[in-house]
């Protein structure tokens, strides 16, 4: 069997050095940081989706926000349940399946799998738009749902929106709750990570890039984009979905504001930023969406205290900057270093052993 | 000197070479030809004369280096192109497409000059000019492209693939209208065709591209009887 | 019957504005074949800039000639040092370059001018004409006489100058404008610099009623997008027409239809612009689009 290539040693190594890295953090944080976390690991997930929808697949979509946030509204509903809606007056259609309420950490698959449907539903008309149109057309949705959600209050709750409490530590932990919700989001995140390293490496994956690279060409060699385009709306919603109950719980509050249009648009930037077609950079993606806003005011080491619009500026400046200069994004930069790093582990080693293939291959 | 001179030029679209090394000449006053069969490299020696291909080699006009300009600094050097597909404004009428092959020289005046003559060899389309340029038969625009060429008084006319899908009335009479215009006003023509007979009745010279490469040159009468262009090209 | 005419005109006066925005877009779409996305955002900063010029003494007229100069050359800067430079790349790219415009310029007019609502004068006067047995407010009546003369003259423009001309056959055929010599480049330009102006007419004509924050435009772009796709994104006329008559639609609809009300206005006129993507993608009156194998 054929050694693998530096590169991909390389890569595995830096998971296994990251899943022991965010197992170990919680000791050195405090539950403000530990919050924190939990965000970069639910931005985490939602980039997974945006990616595979917009990476692999092509289909550009302004609207990850809103899904996410049908995820949010799902989960609070069903943790709520009937009586917990009745203690907001709020009495949704009997033909909604609520039921006395539930625990959270349940309510995750349920709202991915929900959220996954919309987006199954909202792709098949989506197949007859592409590019910008189809841009525009999520964009559209992204605008419109806090506006439907405000008009639809006997069943979000309106404008006000709903309240949950914060779940306790399951098992009899000795930990606090944000805690666990960090040790949960991170957990998923992992769980969903390797999902979907496995899709996009396998027969889905390169039905996916097929399509993006060529419709008529994919056809031709036997793949039916109808199926496997609705598919990454519904994987990706799923994902978004998952997210947005994620994010539900940890904050124990959602109204229509929580996912206005910035955030849909955030999210692509983001996802670009990492790199698009590339799972290697969607953490760097999740890192930037995060944490930018919060050192672009206040860098650290620097005497400035910028205007809380500095973090759209540097946002902006950035997204304008990568598409010019590195349009691959963090992704692409990886790549590039992955490429170097083997072509000098080569010629250190050409002497010694026999040459190994370049592992500059696309990464899957 | 000539006015037009490649030497060993070399084409490539990404990563896909056209041209291995074209070396060919025209003179003030010719009209050369370049032949050969589809994807000999012909239309790509044309289009790396304008600017609009990447190019390694030397391409002089008019003693000038023109290898790596723009394709509109290259046209206001005085070169005209008539590409493949006529490159009409299709959306334009008739009179505005003519107007836009004289913006180079300076509009509505330098075109009302030359107007007289230049549509003295085309009546229809003085009576037409309001039409829309993309409602013309394939014959109409042709020759509206080739108007347009003329109307920037350029020194060089390149001419590609004129005879493409035109009925062969039209291309006689096509080819005549470029002899009269070599025989009246000089003007100097490199044309690209695939239709060799008539090539080479108007033509003085020609190229014969094969694979990228210049496989035979001479004067006309010659190449008429040379066998392997018979054979391939003349069908005798 | 009185109360109809009022909610016409005053859905025109709003079409108009809609209209305005939305030819921006169409012209940029026509000239550079890109969904500009931070169209609002540039009519948002030169209204702030209007606003600034006002604020230092300049009067009304005065300050709406030297921003609509300002805006041309902000928009073919734009165009020269953003969009060049990823002109051939694949759409998605550039969607996402004005993308970052879009947060960009929203920052900026956040940090240069604040987040609070500023408020914006009209140059007419808050009265009303008879016309007619019907009281029409003259602001309405302004709006959409300043709008339509913009647009007025940017037609004339396009059909009677050399430059006009050249500028359409660049829209046309890039590629032949090349071979006749035309500065493709610099004509682009000049289409962002043109539509920029027209983003600035839309902007200050719409402040007065807004107020003037940041996000002024976001909500004014979506209803342009939803006029241009209507209209057909590749035409002008249809950019006009569709905008006047999103504008009038939405009053009537939020006048007269009590589901929609005022709420549900910017929905509405979201499913118009989905219901055209996915009916009649090429609107009312643009052309088909080929799909290139």
């Amino acid at each position: 069997m054929r050694a693998p290539a530096p590169s991909t040693i390389l890569k595995f190594a830096s998971f296994g050095a990251a899943v022991v890295v965010i197992a170990l953090l919680p000791r050195f944080m405090g539950e403000f940081r530990l919050s924190q976390f939990t965000f970069l690991a639910l931005y985490f997930i939602a980039l997974l989706g945006l990616n595979i929808l917009t990476g692999y697949n092509g289909q550009i979509s302004l609207g990850h926000g809103a899904f996410m946030g049908i995820g949010a509204y799902v989960s609070a509903l069903l943790i709520l349940g009937r009586p917990g809606l009745a203690l907001y007056q709020l009495d949704p259609p009997g033909w909604i399946p609520l039921g006395d309420g539930m625990t959270p950490v349940y309510t995750i698959p349920i709202a991915g799998m929900v959220t996954g449907i919309v987006g199954v539903l909202f792709g098949i008309p989506a197949l007859r738009l592409a590019g910008v149109s189809l841009a525009l057309a999520t964009f559209a949705m992204a605008v419109a749902l806090p506006t439907v959600a405000k008009r639809f209050d006997s069943v979000t709750g309106g404008g006000g929106g709903l309240s949950i409490t914060l779940p306790e530590t399951p098992f009899g932990w000795d930990i606090s709750t944000r805690h666990w919700l960090y040790y949960e989001a991170w957990a998923i995140a992992g769980i969903l990570f390797v999902a979907a390293w496995v899709m996009v490496r396998g027969r889905l994956g390169r039905a996916w890039r097929s399509i993006r690279d060529g419709e008529v060409a994919a056809v031709s060699s036997g793949v039916n984009p109808a199926l496997y385009k609705t598919l990454a709306f519904g994987v990706s919603s799923f994902y978004a979905g998952v997210a947005g109950a994620l994010l539900v719980i940890e904050v124990s509050f959602v109204n229509p504001d929580t996912f206005p249009v910035s955030l849909s648009i955030l999210l692509l930037a983001s996802a670009v930023i990492g790199g698009l077609g590339a799972l290697s950079g969607v953490i760097f993606g999740a890192l930037v969406l995060e944490f930018l806003p919060v050192y672009a005011q206040n860098p650290p080491l620097l005497p400035f205290d910028f205007s809380n619009q500095a973090p759209a500026v540097v946002f902006g400046a950035g997204l304008i900057l990568i598409m010019i200069l590195l349009p691959g994004g963090f992704a692409g930069l990886l790549r590039k270093l992955g490429g170097v790093f083997n072509g000098v582990l080569r010629r250190l080693t050409e002497g010694g052993r026999p040459m190994s293939v370049s592992s500059t291959r696309r990464n899957g | 000197m000539p006015l037009l001179e490649l030497q060993d030029v070399l084409a490539r679209y990404g990563p896909i070479r056209a041209l291995h090394g074209v070396s060919l000449t025209v003179d003030e006053g010719e009209v050369v030809a370049i032949l050969g069969a589809n994807g000999a490299g012909k239309t790509t020696t044309l289009r790396a004369i304008c600017g609009m291909v990447r190019t390694a080699g030397e391409i002089t006009f008019a003693g000038r280096t023109i290898a790596r300009r723009s394709p509109e600094g290259i046209a206001r050097l005085g070169i005209a192109h008539v590409p493949e597909g006529r490159g009409l404004f299709t959306e334009l009428s008739v009179w505005e497409n003519l107007r836009m092959g004289a913006v180079v020289r300076g509009g509505q005046k330098a075109l009302r000059q030359d107007a007289e003559r230049v549509l003295g060899y085309f009546p229809w389309m003085e009576k037409r000019r309001d039409q829309q340029a993309g409602t013309l038969s394939g014959g109409e625009q042709q020759m509206l492209a080739l108007v347009r060429g003329l109307v920037s008084r350029p020194r060089l006319l390149l001419l590609d693939e004129p005879s493409l899908g035109l009925a062969p009335t039209i291309v006689r009479e096509l080819f005549a209208i470029v002899q009269r215009l070599n025989d009246e006003d000089g003007l100097t023509v490199l044309v690209v065709e695939q239709n060799a007979t008539i090539a080479l009745e108007t033509a003085s010279r020609a190229y014969v591209l094969e694979v990228g490469k210049v496989a035979v040159s001479g004067e006309s009468a010659e190449l008429q009887r040379h066998e392997g262009v018979r054979k391939s090209y003349l069908g005798y | 019957m009185a109360d109809f005419v009022q909610q016409v005109v005053s859905g025109l006066a709003t079409g108009a504005i809609f209209a305005s925005l939305a030819l921006a877009l169409v012209l940029i779409y026509r000239a550079t074949d890109v969904v500009n996305f931070s169209q609002g955002e540039m009519a948002t900063f030169a209204t702030y800039i209007a606003w600034s010029l006002m604020d230092r003494g300049l009067s009304y007229w005065p300050a709406f000639a030297l921003t609509l100069v300002l805006a041309f050359i902000g928009g073919a800067a734009i165009e020269r040092v953003v969009i060049r430079p990823v002109e051939h790349r694949p759409e998605i790219v550039i969607v996402i370059v004005t993308i970052g415009l879009l947060i960009l310029l929203n920052g900026l007019t956040g940090w240069l001018w604040g987040a609070e609502v500023k408020a914006f004068d009209s140059p007419f006067p808050n009265e009303t004409w008879d016309v007619g047995g019907v009281a029409v407010s003259v602001q309405d009546i302004g709006t959409l006489g300043v709008c339509l003369l913009t647009v007025l003259a940017l037609w004339a423009f396009f059909r009677f100058t050399t430059l006009g001309l050249v500028m359409r056959a660049v829209a046309n055929n890039p590629t032949a404008s090349r071979l006749v010599g035309v500065r493709v480049g610099w004509m682009l330009a000049l289409g962002w610099g043109l539509a920029a102006v027209l983003g600035a007419v839309a902007g200050m004509m719409a402040a007065p009623t807004l107020f003037l924050d940041p996000t002024m435009m976001l909500i004014v772009l979506i209803y342009a997008f939803a006029a241009a796709v209507l209209g057909g994104i590749d035409s002008p006329l249809g950019a006009v027409v569709g905008g006047l008559t999103l504008g009038v639609l939405l009053n009537l609809l939020g006048a007269y239809v009590d589901f929609v009300g005022s709420e549900l206005r910017l929905p509405t006129a979201l499913l118009v612009l989905l219901a055209v993507l996915l009916i009649r993608p090429q609107g009312l009156f643009g052309h088909a689009v080929v799909r290139r194998v």
